[in-house]
């Protein structure tokens, strides 16, 4: 098994809206020996990455853009693709950073951007990479399948089971080939990404109900109750374990409305982890798991074993539930206010109907009381229970058994993971940024320097035109010369009485109930 | 020959350093420098043509937003203010970002004055980075064109 990856020729997609940085950072990761793909709208970006699915390996997405929200972009993104995505800004704000991670980012980058933090952004690729190998792993441990073993930097699949099709996308791409590597399934192939569409989930959820919360809920029952021949067992297993997150999701969220005292009665099976049609949605797909994981996930938080021991130990165990992806780790105990919750749910490129509506709105249309209950009766009330949410994975998974599945949310989240860059880089910003401040007082305090009129020889307003870099004048030995290219006389009038007239149209005003909205939804967490 | 190259490279040196230490300029510049090689020769001057094109845009839009008979739109204003920001940002152009970093705050605050006065600082301290810019980007042309190389200037 070779050692050491190449992350050469990882093939990313930057997406900015601001060109200065667009232009940067393709040649930032040009010098990584990445493959780069630029985006300037996150629409576009969209459209790209669902035009070439498995085209990309790894999103990097600024958080302000003006025709869709940087979060919104990355629900997207992880949901339908299921690619890691960084997020970036100039603010690194904590409660951005926050929600940058509860919407499932793997990373969260603070502007300006060293080279050293783009050359590690590969990790988050293998990271993502191991862990689905790892949930296709596990739910192949139900019928007794493969294990394998992780180390160091290879990953060596040992022999097993059926059903261990690990759903290599063969790309030409190195490190990719390096990492999953199957030496001991000859007949892995392509995986096709399943779309779970809104018919497609329904047959799920009617199928899940059947089975009902008493008998073990498998993905193989599953599989057969819903009849549709081309879904595989592991379509379903991870479809699962997906629809558990977001159970588990949603019931954190009834919970801590409560604390929060936003009321509602939830009396009845409060945790009605609910599981069928009440899903209103325009019939999308995916749901906001990323989000889930990644409050909810402390597989490897007390569990720091290699994934192997997990697997390895429970060959019952139906689905593996680990996270989807590695997030940073957080630790934070407070209530989250419901509202980010209801902003995740994502059902495709319509707007999210639900970040509008009231919490109590939200819940009467996922949680309908009185459904044959993945939760059986037995399952204490939430609202009972500590505030912290845990993801008890013991090792080697819990069956699937829902109610014990949905019952005590423990996240033991521990502490903050200050190995991330972008923790540390975010600190330091905030001590950057008031520094400045300082600065820039006195600076305009004892601003007096001329500032000529200028002399218009030029226009700036042509892409890329270096005119401006001419002077009509040299600089003489030391002499400053000081002149300009554009016309500026008009923006000091404007400036004093600010007629409107004299701007051009080409402006890009950001949407601003989005922006505001950007603003509202930012959780402080204390 | 070799002594008015020798000269220019001083006087370049001495101008780069001297922006730094005046605040125009911050090592994200310097990071900027290190990007260009051969293959980009042109790559500084093009991310600062974007970047000052990007400003002239910007302060359009904050004037407009800033000049609503009736209510401003503060939140309008302060997008316009955290994308500059972002913009300088890139460029290490210290004193415009640290005068947004402000300027965010009287948009937060919705300061009227304060938001005016702002804009009036950000536009012109943009227009004196150009100048100083442009200055440089002088400098290292008369030393190529005097058979000299442009120097690594080392910002401690």
């Amino acid at each position: 098994m070779e050692k050491g990856f190449t992350p050469v020729g990882l093939r990313v997609l930057v997406v900015d809206d601001d060109p200065t940085w667009l232009k940067i950072l393709e040649k930032m990761l040009k010098k990584c020996s990445y493959e780069v793909t630029t985006c300037g709208l996150a629409r576009e970006a969209l459209r790209l990455l669902r035009e070439r699915k498995d085209g990309y390996d790894i999103v990097i997405s600024d958080v302000n853009m003006p025709d869709m929200d940087g979060f919104k972009l990355l629900e997207h993104v992880g949901l339908e693709l299921d690619l890691p995505v960084i997020m970036m800004s100039v603010d690194g704000e904590t409660s951005r950073v926050m929600k940058g991670v509860q919407h499932g980012a793997c990373d969260y980058l603070l502007k300006p951007i060293r080279m050293k933090e783009l050359k590690i952004i590969w990790q988050h690729v293998l990271r993502k990479k191991l862990q689905e190998v790892k949930d296709i792993e596990g739910s192949c441990c139900y019928e007794g399948g493969a294990d394998w073993i992780i180390r160091n930097d290879e990953a060596h699949f040992l022999g097993g089971g059926e059903d261990v099709s690990f759903g290599k996308r063969r790309k030409d791409f190195d490190f990719e080939k390096k990492l999953l590597q199957d030496e001991s399934d000859p007949s892995s192939s392509k995986k096709a990404r399943v779309v779970w569409s809104f018919e497609l989930h329904q047959k799920f959820v009617n199928a899940v109900n059947q089975i009902g919360c008493d008998h073990k809920a498998g993905p193989k029952k599953i599989l057969d109750l819903m009849n549709v021949p081309w879904l595989t067992r592991e379509n379903v297993a991870s479809h699962l374990q997906k629809y558990r997150l977001y159970l588990s999701r949603l019931e954190k969220g009834k919970e801590l409305k409560c604390y929060s005292g936003g009321a509602k009665n939830i009396d009845s099976p409060p945790k009605d982890a609910d599981l069928n049609s009440g899903h209103q949605s325009p019939g999308k797909s995916s749901y906001a798991f990323s989000v889930g994981s990644s409050l909810l996930h402390k597989a490897t938080e007390t569990d720091p074993k290699p994934l192997a021991s997990a697997s390895v130990s429970d060959p019952n165990s139906d689905v593996h539930m680990p996270p989807k992806a590695k997030k940073t780790r957080i630790g934070f105990d407070p209530p989250l206010s419901s509202t980010a919750f209801d902003s995740l749910l994502p059902w495709n490129d319509v707007p999210d109907p639900l970040e509008s509506k009231p919490p109590i709105l939200y819940e009467n249309n996922f949680l309908q009381p009185s459904q044959s209950s993945y939760v059986s009766n037995s399952a204490p009330s939430l609202m009972e229970e500590e505030m912290k949410l845990s993801y008890e994975t013991p090792a080697g998974g819990t069956c699937v058994n829902a109610d014990e599945f949905l019952k005590s949310p423990t996240v033991t989240l521990q502490d903050l993971d200050l190995s991330a860059p972008s923790a540390i880089s975010c600190m330091k910003l905030q001590e950057f940024s008031s520094n400045v401040t300082n600065s820039t007082e006195s600076i305009l305090r004892s601003l007096s320097w001329e500032f000529p009129e200028s002399h218009h020889s030029g226009s700036l307003d042509t892409d890329l035109d270096f005119s401006w870099l001419q002077g009509e004048h040299f600089l003489a030995n030391t002499g400053l010369q000081n002149f300009q290219f554009q016309d500026y006389s008009s923006s000091t009038s404007l400036l004093s009485e600010l007629p409107p007239h004299l701007w051009f149209g080409n402006e890009r005003l950001p949407d601003p109930d989005e922006y505001s909205l950007l603003v509202d939804q930012g959780l402080f967490i204390s | 020959m070799d002594a008015l190259v020798a000269q220019l490279q001083m006087q370049f040196r001495d101008y780069t350093i001297s922006l730094y230490q005046q605040g125009f300029l911050d090592d994200q510049f310097t990071e900027l420098k290190k990007l260009q090689d051969d293959g980009s020769p042109d790559f500084v001057a093009e991310v600062l043509s974007l970047f000052f094109e990007d400003c002239v845009k910007l302060i359009g839009n904050m004037a407009r937003a800033l000049d609503q008979t009736g209510t401003v739109d503060f939140s309008q204003v302060g997008a316009s203010v955290h994308q500059l920001k972002g913009s300088s940002s890139s460029v290490g152009a210290k004193r415009v970002k640290g005068l947004c970093v402000t300027f965010k705050e009287y948009c937060e605050a919705k300061n009227y004055e304060g938001c005016v006065r702002c804009l009036q600082q950000v536009d012109i301290e943009y227009k004196a980075l150009k100048t100083k810019l442009q200055d440089m980007f002088n400098l290292e042309k008369q030393i190529i064109q005097a058979g000299g190389r442009v120097p690594q200037v080392d910002i401690n």
